[in-house]
């Protein structure tokens, strides 16, 4: 950790992630306005003293919605991805442990699922299941699941071969040990890089959903949503989707400071 | 005899090619047989890609062999399944060539020294790190040395941690596969000694799989010479370097330099590369590499002849 944030890059991608997840968290006690309140009278009244970001077709306050809207966003893409890591991390290190014919069909179903684009399929399962958060997390997790099964797989291929696994193996592990106490833990960092770079992608999945109407149904803020909104009223009011955009932009950029702060902190060839 | 190893076979297929596909079959051990008896060192010495290796794993079932038989202590080693494979892998364990790869980067030295104790039941907590403070010492090393990771050890000390892991699970043999060959050679000498003191201390036999005969001379009472994934000679060390009867035998012993300045000077020709395993040469593997090769050689497989302690495969042994 301490290494991490040696990296000048990965300290500002932390403080841009931080100052986020604490704008959320502490969106019922910072947020000016309540989200859902709607006030005609005020309707796109652009950012002013009041109103900092300005308001919406509804008169709603943009700052107050894009501090509820983070709520959404970062719990859909650290469930999502928690819940990619988990499945994908266990189907690939189990795939490469195993190996053989298991390995063979279970990745060329992880190859069919890596090529669809993630966009569609996680359209695809939206419109399938309904929007709803739930089914969002679950359609954004089914596309991070391929790519976790490979990161996975390829160092447990290298390291089955290490002679301290034939150790264990000598000295009567069991296949659960060997991978759990001695596998594991040695893919561990690899895996953690990934998930942050993934956790941007999932922010920008979400949003898109979101942005073409399969996300979360209004009138909950969700960032995307709150695009799409400005969207139909961008040349009279810029505000209502240049600040989500900027929000997400901050978001994924932090999200992806902090990956590659993380890769260089844990690559053993520039730590020893 | 604590290990009889009998016909031993492992063999390798590979099929590729598309749409036509040829398989190949590497014979990296085929029909090994030989006995080891309890508290003796048993060499097992052989060019690279012999199958010395793999018949010492294939033993142990590290993998799995096609064919022949293992009896352990006058137990079926190939027969043993789950619990009962477990307590026979207990009494034999391995030491591993590469001090680097063996260790488990991410546990200290006590994690990795104590994991077996606990994992067999044989001890646990407080008294698993003593015992393996207590390991470290047998083999040379300071007992704070558990408290450490791999990284901060040399390949040496990796080397005697690997023998301490070894030893936790008080072994009856150890296969020890190349141990010595990663190292410099001022730490092949105290590994060595190490490894015979555990020797005579332990009763410990020992199967050690080496291309160096020099360590083999000095740390072996019998020895066996694998060409291609059979033995071709087998008998006690003194005997088969001193009075080498199988051509090969004496080719290796004679390109295996020996530290005297008289007799310098006389290193011979080693004729022709090690043939693929894959397609191995008709008749005795051995002939396309022999000057004493007769019409015989080249169609008909030499069987093994007994001969005092030992034995050889050869149509015209050395006498």
């Amino acid at each position: 950790m301490r290494r991490l944030l040696s990296y000048p890059i990965a300290s500002i991608g932390a403080l841009l992630c931080l100052l986020i997840v604490a704008g959320a968290v502490l969106a019922p006690w910072i947020a000016p306005y309540d989200p859902l309140e709607q006030n005609i009278i005020e309707r796109l009244s652009p950012p002013s003293a009041e109103f900092l970001f300005g308001t919406d077709n509804y008169g709603r306050d943009v700052l107050s919605r894009l501090l509820w809207g983070a709520r959404i966003s970062l719990v859909v893409a650290v469930s999502s991805i928690a819940a990619a890591i988990l499945v994908g991390g266990a189907i690939g290190m189990v795939a490469g442990y195993v190996g053989g014919r298991t390995d063979l069909v279970v990745m060329q179903v992880m190859d069919v699922l890596l090529s669809f684009p993630s966009l569609i399929l996680g359209l695809i399962v939206v419109a399938l299941l309904g929007p709803d958060i739930g089914n969002l997390v679950f359609a954004i997790a089914l596309t991070a699941v391929a790519p976790f099964a490979r990161i996975a797989r390829a160092p447990v291929l290298s390291l089955k071969e290490r002679a301290y696994v034939e150790a264990g193996r000598s000295l009567g592990f069991s296949h659960t040990r060997i991978l759990f106490v001695h596998i594991l833990p040695n893919i561990l960092s690899e895996v953690l890089v990934m998930g942050s770079l993934w956790m941007a992608t999932a922010v920008r999945t979400e949003a898109s959903l979101s942005f073409i109407g399969l996300g979360v149904s209004p009138p909950t803020p969700t960032w995307g949503g709150m695009m799409r909104d400005g969207f139909e009223n961008i040349l009279d009011a810029w505000w209502l989707s240049v600040f989500p955009g900027v929000a997400i932009l901050l978001l994924v950029l932090g999200l992806n400071m902090v990956g590659d702060g993380l890769r260089d902190a844990t690559d053993p060839k520039l730590t020893q | 005899m604590i290990l009889e190893v009998e016909r031993l076979t492992k063999h390798f297929t590979q099929t590729r090619g598309f749409p036509r596909t040829v398989t190949t079959t590497v014979r990296a051990v085929d029909g090994v047989t030989f006995h080891v008896a309890a508290g003796e060192a048993f060499g097992l010495v052989g060019e690279s890609g012999c199958g010395k290796s793999t018949a010492a794993r294939a033993l142990m079932r590290l993998i799995e062999p096609d064919g022949g038989s293992v009896r352990f202590g006058g137990q079926d080693m190939r027969a043993a399944r789950g619990a009962a494979l477990t307590a026979l892998r207990r009494r034999m364990q391995i030491v591993f060539q590469d001090p680097y790869s063996s260790l488990n980067p991410a546990r200290t030295i006590g994690q990795t020294l104590a994991e077996p104790l606990r994992v067999h039941g044989l001890a646990r907590g407080a008294d698993a790190l003593a015992q393996a403070g207590a390991l470290l010492e047998e083999v040379g090393l300071p007992a704070a040395a558990a408290s450490r990771h791999p990284h901060a050890f040399s390949g040496g000390q990796r080397q005697r941690i690997g023998i301490a892991r070894a030893l936790a699970l008080r072994p009856e043999l150890v296969v020890a596969d190349e141990p010595v060959s990663a190292l410099d050679v001022s730490v092949q000498a105290q590994v060595l000694m190490l490894l015979k003191d555990l020797q005579a201390r332990r009763g410990l036999a020992f199967v050690f799989v080496s291309h160096d005969l020099a360590v083999v001379r000095w740390f072996c009472s019998r020895v066996a010479v694998m060409y291609l994934g059979r033995i071709v000679e087998q008998g006690p060390v003194a005997e088969v370097f001193a009075r080498p009867r199988h051509p090969y035998t004496r080719m290796l012993r004679d390109a295996s330099p020996v530290p005297d300045p008289t007799r310098r000077g006389v290193l011979p020709r080693v004729v022709g590369e090690i043939p693929s395993a894959a397609n191995p040469p008709t008749g005795c593997h051995f002939h396309p590499r022999c000057d004493r090769a007769t019409e015989q050689c080249r169609v008909e497989y030499p069987g093994w002849t007994i001969d005092g302690a030992g034995g050889v495969a050869c149509h015209h042994p050395l006498s």
